[in-house]
């Protein structure tokens, strides 16, 4: 049997360890656009706060690829695929076959078109050669303020890295507030603060409309009410689109991402989604849409790994949550975490001055979302409940103690994990 | 493979097993040292739950498959090759939480004192019993082929 996957980040790595877990004998391929051996694109702001060196961003060690006999085809990009063939198509015009294909193409960064884009010192900030090209102008020319357009967790992790370098950074949010999808307002007002004390501009509600440059280089921003921002570096942290161009152009079906069912196949039995491109089930919100997270797509990828090689293990579905941290405050949002107050029954605790945050949301009973903001102990007690759908309603309070812990849970569900994985929920 | 099993009517919350995994983990292996002296901190991997009558020890369970190990950006927590065990490896680790985001039985812990890692039960990498086990005085950690 030939697989092929394309893509090479958590979703490939899943799929590529799946299937070697079961399979020592199929033929594997995994053609990448880029050029570099698997790294971790979630590091990448540890790696531009310089924190961490080039080696670090090695998400597996150096022989990933011949301990699990893989082919790499790195440094190429396909440009299409044929279903009825079975084949897919590079760019320097070479032809694979396959028998069961995997597209793990990630998404690609949002940069919406603005006057005066094409000059230097603008970057994007979703691979590593983007980081290398931030660095390499940062080292060539003195850079002391830094526009960042996107106030959502990628953005914010552009603007934590840069102030660890000693950039003044002004954050650009086109929505009233930052991080207005994973905190609700007071998350998000408590987070603002911290950038601010630290000496972050944060402008919400605003956008950048123009782009000038002086020798070629970004020298200020034009805002939609009109202030004129000075920098010298220009990044866009606005997110990431699903990459599902090629999985357009094959005739698959796509909505916003590439649908898939529970296997993660797609509208072609021999072609499989999964990761940031595909659009899998959540199941908080009951329905398939696109969350481009790494432990979903390291799982999507096993998943998907696991049912071409004959183990057919349906996903439970994914949970959208992520980690991010201002001034060294760390904060989460988990599953519907921001859901209102007017459909949802909310519980929370706060402690401005700490900062400390907690703000549990139940539907029927059940957990649906979390937000914790500074103190983040023991925090997947929530994921496990939100997944397990178990009923909290007669000790929601105490889930709410700055001392969570099993026995905040009810008796049968704490048995379940302290006992062991055979007792029933 | 060998996991710890909990019992959770035998524990008296003498939080020996704290004491016993602090030690190990510490450079020293030496008790005053471990507790007064190491840096950064040596932290227990293993917490004991208390309230009122009812107590357990609890460390990481060894999920079949384990949440943490898929959300690890890293590449930090990993299956290690000759016990089978869930490990971080922690000159790896960044200390970005992902772990305890996801981990159910929230077993996993920030350790700030040094650079930040995520600290996690190792089964005290191979030994025949882990020192929680090895010294519950009342047999309410096991080790037992699961």
């Amino acid at each position: 049997m030939k697989i092929v996957i394309i893509g090479n980040s958590a979703t490939a790595v899943g799929a590529v360890e799946a299937i070697r877990e079961y399979n020592q004998t199929a033929q594997v391929l995994v053609i990448s656009e880029e050029p570099h051996s698997i790294y971790s694109r979630p590091m990448l702001s540890h790696y531009l706060a310089g924190e961490i060196d080039r080696a670090r961003l090695a998400y597996r060690r150096a022989d990933f690829y011949t301990r699990h006999n893989v082919q790499p085809i790195l440094n190429s990009r396909v440009t299409a695929i044929d279903p009825e063939a079975h084949t897919v198509h590079t760019q320097d015009g070479a032809s694979y076959p396959y028998d069961k294909l995997l597209i793990s193409t990630g998404g690609v960064p949002i940069v919406p078109p603005i006057e005066g884009i094409d000059t230097g010192g603008v970057f994007s900030f979703s691979r590593l050669d983007d980081v290398n090209r931030i660095l390499e102008h940062i080292q060539a020319r003195p850079t002391w303020n830094a526009v960042v357009i996107g106030g959502g967790m990628i953005g914010m992790k552009a603007t934590d890295a840069l102030m660890r370098r000693g950039i003044r950074v002004t954050m650009v949010e086109l929505a009233p507030r930052i991080l207005n999808t994973a905190l609700d307002e007071i998350g998000s007002g408590i987070m603002t603060r911290l950038l601010t004390g630290a000496g972050v501009e944060v402008c919400a509600n605003n956008t950048v409309t123009a782009i000038h440059s002086q020798q070629g280089y970004v020298s200020s921003v034009t805002l939609r009410d009109g202030r004129e921002i000075p920098c010298d570096l220009l990044v866009f942290g606005i997110g990431v689109r699903p990459n599902a161009d090629l999985a357009k152009e094959a005739g698959l079906e796509v909505n916003r991402g590439v649908v898939v069912d529970g296997y993660m196949r797609t509208s072609h039995p021999d072609i499989y989604a999964a990761g940031d491109v595909a659009e899998a089930y959540d199941l908080v919100v009951d329905m398939n849409r696109t969350v481009a997270i790494w432990p979903n797509a390291y799982r999507q990828g096993a998943t998907a790994g696991g049912h071409m090689v004959g183990v057919h293990r349906e996903d439970p579905g994914g949970v959208a949550m992520n980690t991010v941290e201002a001034c060294g405050i760390a904060a989460m949002s988990i599953g519907d975490g921001a859901a209102s107050e007017e459909e949802y029954q909310v519980l929370f605790e706060l402690n401005e001055r700490q900062p400390y945050y907690k703000r549990l949301v139940l539907k029927d009973g059940r957990l649906v979302g979390a937000i914790l903001v500074g103190n983040v102990n023991r925090a997947g007690i929530y994921t496990g409940l939100i997944r397990n759908k178990i009923d909290v309603s007669k000790c929601d309070r105490a889930l709410l103690s700055e001392h969570l812990g099993l026995l905040s849970l009810p008796d049968q569900y704490r048995k379940h994990i302290v006992t062991g994985f055979g007792i029933e929920v | 493979m060998k996991r710890i099993v909990i019992h959770e009517e035998y524990c008296i919350g003498c939080r020996l097993c704290e004491v016993h995994c602090l030690v190990q983990h510490s450079s020293s292996r030496d008790i005053i040292k471990a507790f007064k002296v190491e840096q950064p901190r040596v932290m227990p991997r293993v917490m004991v739950e208390e309230s009122g009558p009812l107590s357990f020890a609890l460390q990481c369970r060894q999920c079949p498959e384990p949440s943490c190990l898929e959300a690890c950006i890293s590449g930090a927590m990993h299956r290690d090759e000759e016990t089978g065990a869930i490990v971080c490896d922690e000159e790896r680790c960044v200390g970005c939480w992902m772990c305890i985001m996801v981990c159910p039985t929230g077993s996993i812990q920030q350790n700030l004192s040094g650079t930040r890692i995520a600290s996690k039960c190792d089964l005290c990498y191979g030994a025949e019993t882990p020192a929680c086990v090895a010294n519950c005085p009342n047999e309410a950690l096991t080790y037992e082929e699961i």
